[in-house]
């Protein structure tokens, strides 16, 4: 025998989602509530904090909080806080507190996950209200742009341009007229329109940092052409780029301007500060911060930080390119500055040399929890007698100072510290060559690995040179594409999952589903077959994809399928990637079914098809005939 | 207006383990029986019952209970599931003023059990914790009187007051009496009033239940005010 609750049930009546449940169905509820009393500032729920049932504010109110200390949302009387926690775990990932004195009801997880089952409007409800709520929190609080918005939106003035022919001083002149801190240096391009004026193009930028080092520090005389200390050929960006590009590319490159061109003709010029003014708490701080440390175990120190970018990211809704990029970015410039601490404590590398990324970095797409897979290209002089000790060194310094960065010692020996990933440009396309004439099992291992390359410190344009023969040689290469085509074949979606969860049956992750062996690791695998097959030289996936839709080799009308399934899988992976970390669990790429939102599993299940259905076609479009 | 005296013990737990040894109600033995709360014990870790009368009047003596509310509680959580409510027939008619108090008709009544036949239940459901009232003269001293009319013996048993806790704060001190020279009104220590002052949500008054969650919210709030976990029960009993 239960007794009657007239006021709490009279006044969740008053409100959604229970103002839409029968009456007797709330009467029902409040008997099951409990009750407690909370004073201004304590905490209702601390991070980590187990929870087990739906909170209702009934007076006072209640800040929650996000993990950083950073206000996500404010709630008064009536208002529901603690679905994500009941929906995700039962793992409070928002902390609460009261901003008031404040009385709350609790309703038990039993009768919260009833109302969801027995009534639709209940679900949705909690299940969309956060949703919502986050979304009404993030474009009040943290609007970024960056995504949504063109480099055009971040131009706030005209270029400030002077002739080639001008000297330092009319430059330095010139620029403090204009308050500006960069200008650009204008030659005449070869035009192709011969009655008109010649086309100007962008020859070098002149910054006030250069004015500092190779003017002012080694005194320089003011007459000097300009040409002779700008930076020729900058590095420049099309107007119709996204900000995040714009990032990522002034992040990749540590670059402080950033000219912008409209069918090469510059049109503005962004600086560092514009786009921080976007993202205050950027990675651009982080990789800055990434370049100035002095020693490994400084650089290790930075480690939370990443993780803390990565989180942050994806809570202001990131894509998994945007993410994915600026992950592998920090990772380089791990890379860099490994690099350069190696080269101080070593000295000067006997012969020049490129050192590589490869895999996910090189393609942009490095989440958290990834291990490091590197090698080397070394000048065609490299002599193993004379020089080989030395690089022995560079890549032991590096791939340590790596490790004890959190980026771990890669398990298939994928390093350079391996002398047989230490070989010099020619030795390199003698053994790609090897890998595309006679694909063995072995061969067809390594090439899912090296196949995605870039260069990240040295001569990185080895990097490319070693990636066009690659692309060209491959392209032509039918046996081999069909044999890459059979080895993306491997690893399957685990359709079954939504039906029995077939799940990993390996170690600790017994009911989990890997996110990354069994949905990103084959989409990149057969995308990049398709991207060898047309003659790509993009790196990134998404980038891949482009270019293959625009050769025309997928079947009409899902050309979009593989992109979208890419990115929800990829998704799925990042946000659960972050909850991990923000829960202080040990990150990884498995998802547990029951951490998975309704939502998630419809999808997952459409882009599991949709791998699924791609992995038919690459058969079917690259047969297998002997030669 | 009730005259009685506080029963106050010295020690509770003897004194229940007396009362268990000489009580001749078998209800009675087993509720002394359970036993009660140490004195020393942290209030982080007691039991509590919040527990509320609707009467037919304020006269313990002639007057008697109609409906009894409570609700168990501790300091973190008042737990509306195991909350009971019972109306009672009261063995004199009640008066037409108290049916304006409590809306409790005579017909709601006439089917009601008699407290004899819910004592075991009452009993069952506050034994071994720590009784909360808003103004113990009517909850202990009725259920006292009632008891004595019904089985030739009474009850006793430790209460927190969630008003005497008011008093304590408003109508003692240096600024109430300030406040009584210059003339101005005491704080009101009344429960909606109490409640006021800790943004407790207003409740509907004069229902056995309601009132007793109301005073188990009070007793929470008071506590997060004023005291800490680690205070031993026996600064607040009475």
């Amino acid at each position: 025998m239960q007794a009657e609750q007239i006021e709490v049930a009279g006044f969740l009546k008053q409100y959604p989602p229970f103002n839409s449940l029968p009456d007797e169905v709330v009467d029902d509820i409040a008997c099951q509530a409990e009750i407690s009393y909370f004073r201004t500032g304590s905490d209702i729920y601390q991070f980590g904090d187990e929870i087990h049932d739906l909170c209702i504010i009934r007076s006072g109110s209640v800040e929650i909080y996000r993990r950083n200390g950073d206000l996500y949302n404010r709630l008064s009387e009536g208002d529901l806080f603690g679905q994500l926690g009941l929906l995700m775990n039962n793992k409070i990932r928002l902390p609460a507190r009261a901003l008031e004195d404040s009385l709350i009801y609790f309703i038990p997880e039993a009768v919260f996950t009833e109302l969801c089952d027995r009534f639709d409007s209940f679900a949705y409800f909690v299940e969309m209200d956060d949703n919502r709520l986050r979304q009404a929190v993030s474009s009040k609080q943290e609007s970024n742009d960056l995504m949504a918005s063109k480099v055009t939106r971040l131009i706030s003035r005209d270029p400030v341009c002077l002739d080639a022919s001008a000297t330092i001083r009319q430059a330095a002149q010139k620029m403090t007229d204009e308050c500006v801190s960069s200008i650009l240096v204008m030659k005449a391009a070869g035009s192709n329109r011969e009655d008109d004026e010649p086309e100007l193009s962008v020859a070098g930028i002149l910054t006030d940092r250069d004015l500092r080092i190779r003017v002012v520090a080694p005194g320089l005389n003011l007459d000097t052409p300009v040409t002779e200390v700008m930076t020729a050929e900058p590095v420049t960006l099309d107007e119709d780029a996204y900000a995040f590009e714009a990032m990522l590319t002034m992040l990749r490159f540590n670059l402080h301007h950033l000219p912008i061109l409209e069918n090469g003709h510059p049109i503005g010029v962004l600086a560092t500060s514009d786009i921080v003014r976007y993202e205050s708490q950027s990675s651009l701080y982080l990789v800055s911060n990434i370049l100035r440390q002095q020693s490994v175990e400084e650089l290790a120190q930075l480690q939370p930080q990443i993780s803390a970018c990565f989180v942050r990211m994806v809570n202001e809704d990131a894509n998994s390119h945007m993410i994915g990029s600026a992950m592998s970015v920090i990772g380089r410039c791990f890379k860099q500055r490994l690099l350069e601490l190696a080269e101080e404590q070593l000295g000067p590398p006997p012969v020049r040399y490129c050192f590589l990324a490869l895999g996910s970095m090189a393609r942009d797409e490095q989440l958290l929890m990834t291990d490091q897979d590197n090698a080397l290209i070394l000048d065609n002089s490299f002599d193993v007698t004379k020089h080989g000790q030395y690089f022995e060194q560079l890549a032991k310094f590096v791939s340590d100072g790596l490790n004890a960065c959190d980026y771990v010692y890669c398990s298939g020996n994928i390093m350079a510290t391996n002398p047989n990933w230490r070989k010099t440009r020619k030795e390199w396309e003698a053994i790609f060559a090897d890998w595309i004439e006679n694909p063995d099992p072995e061969a067809l291992l390594n090439c899912s690995i090296f196949f995605d390359l870039d260069g990240v410190f040295g001569k990185t344009g080895w990097a490319d040179q070693l990636n066009t023969f690659i692309v060209r040689k491959a392209k032509r290469s039918p046996r081999f594409l069909a044999s890459l085509a059979r080895n993306a074949l491997n690893r399957t979606p685990p359709l079954g999952f939504f039906k029995s969860f077939v799940m990993e049956k390996d170690g600790q992750h017994r009911n989990s589903i890997n996110l990354k062996r069994r949905g990103t690791a084959p989409l990149s695998d057969l995308i990049r077959v398709h991207a060898l097959a047309v003659g790509s030289r993009a790196q990134n996936s998404f980038e891949r994809l482009d270019d293959v839709v625009k050769a025309g080799i997928l079947p009409a009308g899902r050309e979009n399928d593989l992109r979208d399934a890419m990115e929800f899988i990829a998704m799925v992976r990042i946000r659960h990637q972050a909850l991990d970390v923000e829960t202080e669990r040990e990150v990884d790429n498995n998802v547990e079914p029951e951490n998975l939102t309704d939502f998630e599993r419809r999808n997952l299940k459409e882009a599991f098809q949709v791998l699924s259905n791609s992995q038919r076609f690459l058969k079917f479009r690259y047969p297998y005939t002997r030669k | 207006m009730a005259t009685v005296t506080d029963s106050i013990a010295e020690n509770w737990s003897e004194l229940f383990r007396e009362q268990a040894l000489t009580t001749q109600d078998e209800r009675l033995r087993v509720f002394y029986e359970q036993g009660t709360v140490a004195a020393d014990s942290p209030l982080s870790d007691v039991p509590f019952v919040a527990l509320d009368f609707e009467t037919t009047g304020l006269d313990a003596g002639s007057d008697e209970i109609i409906s009894i509310g409570l609700v168990p509680f501790d300091l973190n959580r008042i737990r509306l599931r195991d909350a009971r409510h019972w109306l009672l027939k009261p063995r004199r008619a009640m008066k037409e003023e108290s049916i304006v108090i409590h809306g409790i008709t005579h017909t709601e009544l006439s089917d009601a059990p008699d407290l004899n036949r819910i004592l075991g239940q009452v009993l069952e459901a506050i034994a071994g914790r720590i009784v909360v009232v808003h103004y113990r003269y009517i909850e202990r001293e009725f259920l006292d009187a009632a008891l004595k009319r019904r089985l030739g013996e009474g009850i006793r048993f430790p209460v927190v007051d969630t008003m005497a806790q008011e008093a304590m704060l408003h109508r003692q001190g240096i600024g109430s009496l300030l406040k009584r020279l210059v003339g101005r009104k005491p704080e009101s220590i009344r429960l909606s009033d109490s409640r006021n002052r800790y943004n407790l949500p207003h409740y509907g008054q004069h229902h056995a239940l309601t009132d007793a969650i109301a005073t188990a919210e009070l007793l929470q709030a008071q506590i997060h005010h004023r005291y800490s976990e680690s205070t031993p029960i026996s600064d607040i009993w009475i």
